[in-house]
């Protein structure tokens, strides 16, 4: 039971930081609109919450504290108070006394909580300070929330007047605008339609029956007919209110819809009643009822059924919270899933069994949705992390007397859990690194022109099996000429190397690298941006830079969207198996012995014209056994270059479930990972960027040692 | 209180290497392995044969006799792969150790245990918990997490690079 509560306590100490994020965000945004009263709301609700577990648990700490932060809120919300600069800043301070109270929820509050605390009450009327008990005014809030979105289905039978045509009107394009209000369905009613030689083209014969459901009330309905309204036949009747369900869940019989809408009498239906078959067919049969009047009742019997069976679903699933375990666990299953069904798919190939490969077919098909699906289950918006930010940007500029804007583009994009977690202190750091470095001091962007007020930009964006995360500020951008006279000063240049742009920007990243000869509190000591470059390097991703000198700098983040599995090109050198990643090959060619002559042992190949060097993996590997005749080259991309791989076989696609290599391999240069194969054995999973600076070093050294370099 | 540390009876899996009798401390083995194929991962040395896939999780694999200095293990019918959960940098970690054949499981009572000699053992001390004595016998008790403490893998890698020159 102990243990039970302990989980219990977890759990509200998770939901409490989750609330006290959304209140910042809300703080913040309060700070841009003093007026906003949604943000007032959340904050209440939010502090309100707070307080509520706080209570549940005895954590009188908490429950005091955040009970004076409601009372103040209470007093903005009914305009008692307007929020200034001033009280923001308390109220973003007091979140993190309260953050500190849920870590250690018995200790005693602080000198920092009192100080809090006094300039809270200043905010007060000194009478209300301690009366107050605002427990009932959050319901009252949520309750006007709930009305405006209540959901509401009526029933509209529009028969526009004959002349509806004269008039311009096309009562097509009114029930088009009914169907933007909400989830509708139409049924026409064409039995006016007289035979074709007596038609009136420019008659309208058609009335139309439509179930819509909508929260934008009435009046949005009455809106779309208001200019044919007068002259029409246009009746609007509730028939579903989701504030009142139904005490049955069964929607009016067919009977009943169709005497509502006076479509047949009540003696007609009890003549019927006493036959023993659908109504509906009785009542064409006898001719009493047209069928499209029939027809049009049964739809809205369908689709009221259809709300609130969606209604009730609603009520019942709309989240659900899984600890991160039990979904790393099922990942792991399908993961071991895909390795079987590779190992049945090889099976069935192999046996020429068509009656087992079809099944090994479906099996595939099956897998390979599942693994999807499970992988989308993992995959959480990048929002999140972007609005952690918000506070950062904010105080920092504040701390550093610089005027600072965050502006995020592209929130709602997914990314795997894992991903998000890592990216979360590289983000920090170039973020940092924009508000120190990038943006200069608000009389400085005067002075050369620009806005006081400096922006950066968090972006992000999928590209295929990569996400892009951008983040750029409108500042200085980066000092080329400073960065290579650092470089050479520390030696990881020669004088007089002629450098690209991009070689010359990677340097910052080499840890240790710094311009600015004084460090301060928040950057300068050059571990951020290699702090940056590792995390990037372990999520096998990149990183790019582009900046102008004046108008600021852009770094992107090309990272994989998944960590678990990969798309990969099986290949093999010996006995030996090995996966690269499919997404940097870009074709494979066989290597033909006379070209090799014809290169005189120089490792380049002619593709297409196009000079393109390779390296012998066996080599590479140091892998005993004589190649065959006729070898593969894989080529890949890396970076902007092109570069083949000498392999002896390629076998094909393989779906790679990436095994770590653990902690004793960490080290292992050129491999990232390793898979199961269908056979049970073991194939590595190369690292190509690593592989191909690997390769390139060992060429480098080894030329200054042929030249006494 | 013993100079080794131990003070309660213990059982210990003991295995050979060579003609030398080795013990681990029974809870720190998951499971003995007959001698499966082990994938080589390039440019590695020469003692960390290469990974297994054991059920499904790769795990590395070490060959014991190059470790401490003895010759290369070859395969025969006893060879096994002794899997072992080892403390590393705060987190418990699964490696297969090579070793030539496991012998037994034992008690050893603290008294029957002797703390390591400093010298003679032609191994580093810290790796030695103590010297079991059964029945005139010398087993030495390895303390398996400081034989693969993180200081001694991260020689790995400049010894991978010295393989590459």
């Amino acid at each position: 039971m102990n243990e039970d509560y302990e989980i219990i306590i977890e759990i509200f100490k998770e939901e409490a930081c989750e609330l006290l994020s959304e209140a910042e965000n809300s703080l913040l945004e309060l700070e841009k609109a003093p007026g906003n009263k949604e943000a007032i709301s959340a904050i209440f609700r939010a502090f309100h919450s707070i307080k509520g577990g706080g209570g549940m648990f005895g954590f009188n700490n908490i429950t005091s504290f955040t009970h004076e932060i409601e009372t103040v809120y209470e007093d903005i919300r009914n305009g008692k108070i307007i929020p200034d600069k001033e009280l923001i800043d308390i109220s973003l301070a007091s979140c993190d006394v309260i953050r500190e109270m849920i870590k250690a929820p018995h200790a005693e509050p602080d000198e920092n909580a009192r100080d809090i605390l006094a300039s809270l009450r200043k905010y007060l009327s000194q009478e209300k300070v301690v009366t107050k008990t605002p427990a009932e005014s959050p319901k009252k809030a949520v309750t006007t929330e709930q009305e405006s979105a209540r959901m509401v289905t009526y029933r509209i039978r529009f028969r526009p007047f004959p002349g509806i045509f004269a008039t311009g009107t096309n009562p097509v394009l009114l029930l088009n605008e009914l169907r933007n209000l909400g989830e509708c369905c139409m049924i026409a009613h064409t039995d006016e339609i007289p035979e074709l030689d007596e038609i009136d083209a420019e008659t309208c014969y058609t009335a139309w029956d439509v179930i819509l459901t909508t929260s934008r009330g009435i009046d949005a309905i009455k809106d779309v007919f208001i200019f044919v309204e007068s002259e029409s036949e246009l009746a609007i009747e509730i028939i579903d209110d989701s504030e009142n369900p139904a005490e049955n869940s069964d929607y009016k019989k067919l009977g009943e819809i169709l005497i509502e809408k006076r479509d047949i009498t009540q003696e007609d239906l009890e003549s019927v009643l006493g036959e023993r078959r659908l109504i509906g067919e009785v009542l064409i049969d006898k001719g009493l009822v047209e069928p499209a009047c029939v027809q049009s009742a049964l739809n809205e019997q369908e689709h009221v059924r259809q709300i609130r069976e969606n209604r009730i679903r609603a009520d019942v699933i709309s989240n659900i919270k899984v600890p991160s375990d039990k979904l790393d666990k099922l990942v792991n299953l399908v993961g071991e899933l895909v390795t079987v069904q590779a190992r049945l798919s090889q099976t069935a190939a192999y046996r020429e069994d068509t009656e087992l490969s079809s099944i090994a077919e479906e099996v595939e098909r099956l897998a390979a949705e599942l693994r999807d699906n499970t992988m989308n289950i993992r995959l959480l918006p990048i929002g999140t992390t972007f609005s952690k930010f918000k506070r950062l940007v904010r105080d920092l500029s504040k701390e550093l007397g610089k005027e600072v804007e965050m502006t995020t583009d592209g929130a709602d994009t997914e990314l795997d859990k894992t991903v998000i977690e890592r990216l979360s202190d590289p983000l920090l750091h170039l973020i940092r690194n924009c508000i120190d470095h990038g943006i200069e001091l608000p009389e400085v962007r005067e002075s050369s022109g620009k806005q006081r007020k400096g922006t950066i930009n968090l972006f992000a964006r999928h590209s295929g099996p990569n996400v892009l995360i951008q983040v750029s500020d409108d500042g200085e951008g980066l000092d080329k000429d400073a960065i290579l006279a650092k470089a050479s000063e520390r030696g990881s240049i020669t004088a007089g190397q002629e450098l690209s742009d991009d070689e010359i920007y990677s340097l910052i990243f080499s840890a240790g690298f710094s311009t600015t000869s004084n460090a301060t509190k928040i950057s300068g000591r050059g571990v951020g941006l290699d702090v940056v470059k590792r995390a990037v390097d372990f999520l096998r991703g990149s990183i790019t830079i582009e900046s102008r000198r004046g108008a600021g700098t852009t770094i992107t983040l090309v990272l994989p969207l998944t960590l678990a599995i990969i798309e990969g090109l099986l290949v093999t050198i010996g006995e030996e198996y090995f996966v690269l990643p499919l997404s940097s090959v870009e074709e494979c060619v066989e290597l033909i012995q006379k070209e090799v002559s014809e290169t005189r042992g120089r490792h380049i190949l002619n593709v297409r014209g196009k000079a393109v060097p390779y390296i012998r993996l066996r080599e590479q590997f140091s892998i005993s056994g004589i190649p065959p005749a006729i070898e593969q080259i894989v080529i890949v991309k890396h970076g902007g270059d092109q570069v083949g791989l000498v392999v002896d076989n390629v076998i094909g696609g393989h779906q790679t479930v990436i095994k770590n290599l653990g902690w004793i391999y960490r080290s292992a240069e050129g491999i990232s990972g390793a898979t199961i194969l269908g056979d049970g054995s073991v194939a590595l999973i190369l690292d190509i960027p690593k592989l191909l600076m690997c390769a390139l070093n060992e060429e480098t050294v080894s030329l200054n040692f042929k030249y006494n370099i | 209180m013993n100079a080794t540390g131990i003070t309660e009876t213990t059982q210990y899996l003991t295995f050979r290497l060579g003609d030398e009798v080795f013990a681990l401390d029974i809870s720190k083995v998951r499971e003995v392995l007959d001698f499966t194929s082990i994938t080589k991962v390039p440019r590695t040395p020469e003692f960390m044969r290469g990974v297994i896939n054991l059920r499904g999780n790769v795990v590395p694999v070490v060959d014991m006799r190059l470790k401490f200095g003895m010759t290369k293990t070859e395969n025969t019918v006893n060879t096994c792969i002794i899997i072992v959960e080892i403390y590393l940098d705060g987190e418990t970690t699964i490696l297969g150790a090579l070793s030539d054949s496991v012998q037994e499981v034992i008690d050893l009572e603290p008294g029957q245990i002797e703390p390591a000699p400093k010298i003679g053992t032609r191994l580093r001390t810290e790796f030695i918990k103590g010297m079991g004595k059964r029945d005139g016998q010398f087993i030495i008790i390895l303390d398996i997490d400081k034989v693969f403490s993180a200081d001694e893998l991260s020689i790995v890698k400049d010894t991978g690079e010295q393989a590459s020159a």
